[in-house]
């Protein structure tokens, strides 16, 4: 009983020890706040990354890929078919994007993907992070009237409207254009220049023209699309800041606007494959990765655009299949039995899990998190030596008391238990207020961040860099225990010498120290 | 009149060393404490008296020789019943009172039985406990006193709280440790007073250790150490 009254009283006449608690509490509350922020960006990573991956990957590294996907798909179901819950074949290819802005092209290499808008929403989020409200629950590669990103003030007008509109002011100019020339012609006189040599750069137009051949001129681009694609949004758009600092997003082409891409086909003998498409809606995953490199488009007609269907047969081949494992399925043992199924000395397939896949940015995000906790509980190791001052400090001062305790019959243990105990409180007390303290700074995160911004006149989380409008934090309650834990075993441990010292005193030493 | 010994020392020895020369300070000392009396140790500074009462408290250990407390040997006992001891069995005062002080001066009084007993037992008997102790202070007159500090305290109340923590335990036997060394004369007479009249009303032995002939007056018997030995006899005899 001695010992918890004599710690209340120290703690309550002792300030230097409770200005070394400070450290604890900062330190916890950092800890505290670090751990919620990362494991907050990591859920929302893990979630994007695994949105779009599946959870296993067979990928088919032949040009002409792999036939009878209906059939792969019956052996995996007999290899593992109690874990599947979905599976979706598609076809990845290299692509170069081409679009004409300002007449200028500019182009951009994606990963093209043709997918089966049926399935793929079964093995991934695909659907959940297009612009369009109706493409979001039933993906369609036909463009809408209108509608696009409703939460977004800034999104260009888009879609079928749009199209018409561009069209009618397009067929306008060129009228206008041609009277123009018209009038020019008569006063038209060649000079002498006209006759050197010179070198012509076709416009980006004619680039575009240049390969729709005869049906072209039978197209009408206000009633009738191209075959639909679907761009990632940071393959067609730049995201940067306006002189009054705001954000804006610039969009080289928009839902309803006409590109091109050009992939190889799959023959033995690659040729390239020249082809328009017409934007139906954009793609924002939050993951730049995946935003800047994807393009979607309907899976039979990539394998039409590739020839990737036997003439004979009409099979089609796929490059690509996505499965959908039960929830809390092995996918490292999946994975492994696909792969003796499919041994890669027969079968040109890389078959991976989603984490195979990301492993190197899961791990530099586990080690990240790994260094900042190390580092971060050096500033309570930092105040675990303020505490083994500071207790030092107290067990000179208390010498005679201590002195005084053992000739009232204390024990070196119960003396000892003094001092253990005082750093229990002390842990307690700092590792305490660190966790109500980071609690309420991970609950108001987002209006501190503010306040923050308003003082520097610097964004905390740049919007331009990361795609969230909240910083995302999750409260883990195993990772309160164990940073309390090690917070309070700090200071317990940081007590132990001083309460070993005071524990060892001799009592008569003790008795007439001055 | 009780003549039970009730602590005993047989040729005990005791040296300090410093810079490995050897200082000899008790040297061969036989010595007893007869139940119900004031015995009185005196003797001048450096004798050995209080190094003497050390060891009879159990706050040092003999280099050769006993002490035997009511027949047992106390001074090799385990370190457990050591404790206990002085827990328990004996009561010890200090020329400068050692108060603890963060507590009152009841709770100072309340130290020892809180230190004998777990704290779930103290708990559960704390306001037994606490009437005993200002029972204590009362017997000190102290009662007023009961929630000050030891710095709120004058020189002879702070010795009177720590006579009250001394009895707080009902011991056997009180060790004063030059009671008055620390006081003026008229509250030094005072507290012999209180102490006189605790050994007359309580039949409590007490050993009293002082420099100071004429507090050795009220003893009943006195015994002066002289370079690390004793001479005993009556007060009178001794005191020069």
């Amino acid at each position: 009983m001695y010992r918890w009254l004599l710690c209340f009283r120290y703690l309550r006449t002792r300030y230097i020890a409770l200005a070394s608690i400070i450290s604890v509490t900062l330190g916890v509350a950092t800890l505290i706040v670090v751990n919620s922020v990362m494991a907050g960006f990591s859920a929302e990573m893990h979630e994007r990354l695994h949105g779009l991956a599946s959870d296993i990957l067979i990928e088919c590294h032949t040009s002409g890929g792999m036939p009878d996907p209906e059939g792969h798909i019956e052996e995996i179901m007999k290899v593992c078919g109690d874990e599947v819950v979905g599976s979706s074949a598609s076809v990845h290819v290299p692509a170069m994007l081409g679009i004409e802005f300002n007449g200028q092209l500019i182009t951009r290499h994606v990963n093209f993907v043709g997918l089966d808008a049926e399935t793929y929403d079964n093995v991934s989020h695909f659907g959940r992070y297009l612009l369009h409200p109706e493409n979001q629950s039933q993906v369609k590669f036909d463009l809408r009237e209108d509608g696009f990103a409703p939460d977004r003030d800034q999104f260009p007008a888009s879609g079928w409207n749009y199209r018409r509109a561009r069209v009618a002011y397009e067929r306008a100019f060129a009228v206008e254009q041609a009277r123009i020339d018209s009038l020019r012609a008569p006063a038209d006189i060649p000079t002498s220049d006209d006759t050197a040599p010179s070198m012509q750069i076709p416009p980006p137009s004619d680039i575009f023209k240049e390969t729709e051949g005869a049906t072209a001129s039978e197209f009408d681009p206000a009633v009738e699309q191209y075959p639909g694609v679907i761009l990632g949004i940071s393959t067609c758009s730049s995201r940067m800041r306006d002189e009054q600092n705001n954000v804006k997003d610039h969009y080289y082409c928009r839902p309803g606007d006409d590109v091109r891409m050009m992939f190889p086909n799959a023959s033995d003998n690659p040729k390239v494959v020249n082809q328009k498409f017409t934007v139906v809606d954009m793609y924002e995953s939050g993951m730049s990765e995946y935003d800047s490199t994807f393009a979607f488009c309907r899976l039979d007609q990539m394998q039409e655009f590739r020839g990737m269907i036997d003439p004979a047969t009409q099979a089609r081949s796929v490059t690509t299949i996505q499965l959908k494992l039960a929830e809390g399925a092995d996918l490292n043992a999946v994975r492994d039995a696909l792969r003796r199924r499919f041994p890669p000395n027969i079968y040109a397939y890389n078959i991976q899990t989603w984490r195979d896949m990301q492993g190197p940015l899961l791990a530099a995000v586990r080690l990240e998190t790994t260094i900042l906790n190390i580092l971060l509980f050096l500033i309570i190791a930092v105040a675990g030596f303020g505490i083994l001052a500071t207790f030092f400090m107290i067990v000179v001062e208390k010498t005679r008391d201590i002195g005084t305790l053992k000739a009232l019959g204390a024990s070196g243990g119960g003396v000892m238990s003094i001092f253990l105990t005082y750093g229990l409180l002390l842990g307690f007390l700092g590792s305490g207020a660190g966790l109500v303290g980071g609690l309420l700074f991970v609950d108001h995160i987002n209006e501190i961040a503010t306040v923050i911004e308003n003082i520097t006149g610097q964004e905390v989380f740049d919007p331009t860099v990361y795609y969230f409008t909240e910083i995302p934090t999750i409260i883990h309650p195993f990772t309160l225990v164990w940073v309390m834990a090690g917070a309070v075993g700090i200071a317990v441990f940081s007590s132990v010498l001083p309460a070993l010292r005071a524990a060892r005193m001799h009592p008569v030493k003790a008795l007439r120290f001055e | 009149m009780n003549s039970e010994i009730v602590l005993r020392a047989q040729n005990v020895y005791k040296s300090y060393h410093k810079d490995r020369i050897e200082v000899p300070v008790l040297r061969g000392v036989e010595f007893e404490v007869t139940a119900g009396l004031i015995t009185a140790l005196v003797g001048r500074s450096g004798s050995g008296k209080s190094t003497l009462m050390h060891l009879l408290a159990t706050l040092d250990h003999p280099d050769r020789g006993e002490i035997h407390f009511r027949g047992e040997r106390i001074d090799n006992a385990t370190r457990a019943r050591r404790d206990s001891y002085r827990n328990h069995d004996i009561g010890i005062i200090f020329q400068f009172y050692h108060l603890l002080p963060e507590l009152s001066a009841v709770e100072n009084v309340l130290a020892p039985t809180m230190i004998g007993r777990s704290a779930w037992d103290f708990f559960r008997h704390r306001k037994e406990a606490r009437r005993r102790a200002e029972a204590m202070l009362d017997r000190v007159g102290l009662l007023h006193r009961a929630s000050h500090k030891p710095s709120e305290m004058s020189g002879g109340e702070m010795q009177r709280a720590a006579i009250a923590r001394a009895l707080m335990t009902d011991p056997s036997l009180l060790l004063a440790d030059e009671p008055t060394g620390n006081l003026d004369t008229e509250t030094g007479l005072d507290i012999l007073k209180l102490l006189t009249e605790i050994n007359q009303d309580d039949g409590l032995t007490i050993l009293m250790i002082t420099h100071d002939d004429s507090i050795a007056e009220a003893a009943d018997r006195c015994h002066r150490m002289e370079d690390g030995q004793l001479r005993q006899g009556m007060p009178e005899l001794l005191i020069a």
